[in-house]
């Protein structure tokens, strides 16, 4: 990047927000995705929504990229930078704005983290439900960017059943305002649920105001542990035939168990073939019988040491122990290549299978849980970077296992977006329309294709201008 | 690969640097990037950068050695890392690699003196002690306080004085027996590691550890001539002075038949229950350092495992817990000293918020890094005084040292104490 660009940059933020050492550099090259990483050609820490605009305005004029970024916990290298781009960081921007209790709202900025956010508003007696594994980490903004989900799908939804509205600057340096407290609304386009799920590829969000409800008055955590799979998958489909919903319905395997036990050292029973966790919330009575209606269910499908948690600090353990997951894995293999895959909830028995399959057939190692209640799975692939052949099989396993999914009506991706990591299976589930649709969206307001290119899918046409004369002139392709 | 290239992967284990997966669950509870919210500035950070330095050590500069400087070492990183990476192994490794590389100056030359000529010698160190000590007490320092001319002269010496424990009247180990026998019942043989500051700062704490493990059943062994744990060695690119000290105290404590080895601070008993490691390549002393390793306990952790009781006849002053890093992140030490002192002040124990946050003493960085130090003691200085606690209980020197200081600064009216020291004030044990 021009050295002119980059003083230019300081202007507008200021000497002490602007970085671009190489340790700078480095440590804004990756996310939580594994493999995937670029160097950024600066870090910039904004201040307030008019240096963003400015930012954005140099831009499209200097002709560079700019990948916004919250905590960079995100899974398909969304927040990773990209060609000649500058990472703007967000997390500065912490501030709880507003907590509007009669409107049932929250008014945050995008870097507030969503436990911190959780934490506040349940002094209030409210209740923000999105809660994604890396809840004490990630953020508001990078959860609307991704549409993040969590353990509570089930019964509550996602991070787009709780966008009320949302400011934003968009790629032209404009200042859009959609959306706000109101309940209904149904003037022109409903422009927030384009936002939510963008991945920052079409403006950089800078508030947020997000349904609150009321807080759940009682609460149970159950944990079941299970000998065999069969067991566990007709416990599931046996919730739903009760007309069961619990708040949480997590899948663990045996490989996970074991790492979890290492990490979180519960004392959980490691021999277990597959375990179930539960959380029922409401009011008292219906906690509790729907409690007694699941112990049943667990103990007519010969579910062992079933275990209740007796205090709060028991079930918030498992629960962190539970969202501990994904790293813990880690302690297998260096490299855990985490999938999102997600089917209609009903399959999700099914899709379990396939994935064991998938890694018997391609001879690597997987680590499988996931939230059953909503059919999110995430296979997590236990592999080693360094290890270029075993890699190449993981590749293969994930192939499989995405067409599978797709063929039994289901999606590549449930909460972690498509990012960098899956653009490449978007058009075998959205469809050849449906990826032009999205194409044409993003080439529309975003003319320049300066706010996070080569994200969900690749804008620029494989070729461009001349034909090369010679190999010198080839420059190798990175979307 | 050049010979220096070798030498570098060599000794920063590659294993060990790949098992962080980035996930970042590190980030919201390390001090630093807390405070700066610079990815350098966190565990996540700081590893990729060590990765970067072990490939090709000269594409990073300055920011780098001084992230490395900056970081406390509090391990809470590692509580939080669900993958287990071991940063306290890589952040020393590269930190000895670092020292080796660094041109000498003042600083350097006074650092490698206080710890090699100093801490690691017990002669040495009681005479230097008793030097400070008559310095402590004379005319001279008080008019150099009231008078304001040291602060004048350079803050930073001003606070070092001030950091500087109160050098006890006479150093523990001439006051404690070699056999110290229990006051009733004997139930445990157990060894008492006096430590270095401990022995000529806190004495008193030693004293009282010794107390309360006559009241605990525990015939008490007190060997003489004890070598300093190597922590703060090791701590700040002094690895090979460490390894000596390790096998010094290995040696010394071999000679003696004991369940556990008693140590009453949280760095030093994080330390050498990491002695293992430490000596991983030492073929002669690997099983070694694993039994001795095996058999350290901090003195809360022993009192908890044995359900040893010691409840207080009327309790009125309300008490806080901070956790002191090497005791919660180095050894996962959480509920025992709570459960010690709930056992006590019955309902009036009140958690801080962010009680297992660095105080910003972190071994000798209150006085490397003074002004760093300063902002996270003021951070948690916050925390205590919305406790509105009479008391705040620890379980390190380190620690109580820069409490007290915070207190000072803050003109409260709060006590700083040791758990064992709150443990053997209660009478009716």
């Amino acid at each position: 990047m021009d050295k002119k660009i980059k003083s230019k940059l300081k202007e507008i933020v200021g000497q002490n927000n602007f970085f671009d050492s190489n340790e700078d550099k480095l440590t804004y090259s990756y996310d939580a995705t594994p493999v995937f990483n670029e160097l950024p050609e600066a870090v910039i820490f904004p201040e307030n929504t008019l240096q963003i605009s400015n930012i954005i305005k140099l831009a499209n004029t200097e002709k560079f990229n700019i990948v916004p970024r919250g905590a960079g916990t995100g899974l398909s290298g969304g927040s990773i930078p990209v060609e000649n781009s500058i990472a703007l960081v967000m997390t500065k921007w912490n501030n709880i704005l507003e907590i509007d209790h009669s409107n049932l709202t929250v008014t945050v900025e995008p870097g507030v983290i969503t436990q911190n956010l959780q934490n506040e508003v349940e002094k209030l007696n409210l209740f923000y439900p999105p809660d994604p594994g890396s809840a004490s980490v990630c953020t508001i903004g990078g959860n609307i960017s991704n549409n993040a989900g969590g353990l509570r799908g089930l019964k509550y939804g996602v991070t787009k059943n709780y966008v009320m509205g949302v400011e934003m600057v968009l790629p032209n340096g404009e200042i859009l305002k959609t959306g706000g407290k109101n309940v209904k609304d149904a003037a022109g386009y409903n422009l927030k649920d384009f936002i939510v799920g963008s991945e920052g590829t079409l403006g950089v969000i800078t508030k947020a105001t997000l349904k609150l409800i009321h807080k759940p008055k009682s609460f149970s955590t159950i944990i079941a542990f299970f000998e065999s799979m069969k067991d566990c998958s007709k416990t599931i489909s046996d919730i739903f035939n009760c007309n069961l919903t619990p708040a949480m319905m997590e899948y663990i395997d045996n490989t996970t168990l074991k790492c979890i036990e290492d990490y979180a050292k519960l004392g959980l029973p490691k021999a277990a073939e597959a375990v179930l966790l539960f959380e029922f919330d409401g009011r008292e009575e219906e906690v509790k019988e729907d409690t007694n209606n699941l112990e049943m269910i667990l103990n007519n499908n010969n579910a062992y040491s079933v275990k209740k948690a007796k205090t709060l600090l028991e079930s918030s353990k498992l629960k962190a122990a539970r969202r501990s997951a994904f790293s813990a894995l880690a302690r297998v293999k260096p490299t855990t290549i985490l999938e999102d895959a997600t089917v209609p909830r009903a399959e999700f028995p099914m899709l379990i299978e396939l994935v064991n399959k998938a890694g018997k057939d391609n001879k690597v190692l997987f680590g499988i849980f996931g939230h059953a209640g909503d059919g999110n799975l995430h296979p997590t692939c236990l592999t080693d970077e360094r290890n270029k052949n075993e890699i190449e099989r993981a590749h293969k396993a994930f192939d499989f296992i995405f067409n599978e999914t797709i063929k039994l009506g289901g999606t590549i991706t449930g909460e972690h977006g498509t990012g960098l990591s899956k653009k490449e299976f978007l058009e075998n589930v959205a469809g050849i329309p449906g990826v032009e649709m999205m194409k044409k969206i993003k080439s529309v307001i975003d003319e320049n294709n300066i706010l996070n290119p080569g994200k969900i899918f690749t804008t620029s046409p494989r070729c461009e201008g001349n034909l090369p004369f010679n190999n010198k002139q080839i420059k190798p392709f990175n979307g | 690969m050049d010979k220096r290239r070798e030498n570098l992967s060599s000794l920063i284990n590659d294993d060990l640097l790949s098992q962080c997966i980035h996930c970042g669950l590190c980030l919201s509870v390390c001090p630093t990037y807390v405070t700066t919210n610079l990815e350098r500035s966190s565990p996540r950070g700081r590893l990729r950068l060590i990765k970067e330095y072990a490939d090709d050590k000269n594409k990073l500069g300055n920011i780098f050695e001084d992230e490395m400087d900056f970081c406390l070492g509090c391990r809470a990183c590692e509580t939080a890392c669900p993958a287990g990476v071991k940063y306290d192994v890589l952040h020393n490794e590269t930190k000895y690699l670092l020292s080796k590389d660094k041109k000498v100056n003042l600083k350097k030359i006074l650092i490698k003196f206080f710890l090699n000529k100093i801490l690691a010698n017990p002669s040495n160190l009681k005479l230097y002690s008793r030097i400070l000590r008559t310095y402590q007490q004379s005319w001279f320092r008080k008019m150099l306080h009231s008078s304001n001319i040291l602060k004048n002269i350079s803050s930073k010496l001003f606070l070092i004085d001030e950091l500087t424990p109160q050098i006890s009247k006479i150093s523990s180990d001439e006051i404690i027996d070699e056999i110290t026998l229990p006051i009733s019942k004997h139930i445990h043989n157990v060894t008492f590691h006096v430590g270095c500051i401990m022995n000529v700062g806190f004495a008193e704490i030693n004293l009282d550890t010794i107390e309360v493990l006559k009241k605990s059943s525990c015939k008490i062994t007190t060997p003489k001539n004890q070598y300093c744990c190597g922590a703060l060695h090791a701590h700040n690119g002094e690895l090979k002075k460490a390894k000596e000290l390790a096998k010094n105290n290995i040696d010394l404590f071999r000679n003696y038949e004991y369940e556990y080895l008693i140590a009453n601070s949280a760095g030093c008993g994080t330390f050498m229950k990491e002695y293992y490691e430490l000596l991983k390549d030492d073929k002669d002393y690997l099983k070694s350092a694993e039994i001795f390793s095996s058999k350290i306990r901090d003195i809360s952790e022993f009192i908890y495992d044995n359900d040893i009781k010691f409840n207080s006849g009327k309790f009125n002053d309300s008490v806080t817990y901070h956790d002191a890093c090497h005791l919660v992140h180095g050894q996962g030490i959480f509920e025992q000293p709570r459960q010690i002192i709930n056992d006590i002040c019955d309902k009036n124990f009140r958690e801080m918020h962010n009680s297992t946050f660095c105080c910003g003493s972190a071994g000798i960085y209150n006085i490397l890094r003074q002004n760093d130090s300063q902002i996270f003691l003021d951070q948690k200085m916050q925390n205590i005084i919305k406790t509105n606690a009479d008391v705040v209980i620890t379980g390190n020197p380190g620690c109580i040292m820069q409490l007290r200081y915070g207190v000072k600064k803050n003109n409260l009216n709060l006590k700083v104490k040791h758990t064992v020291s709150f443990i053997n004030e209660q009478k009716g044990i």
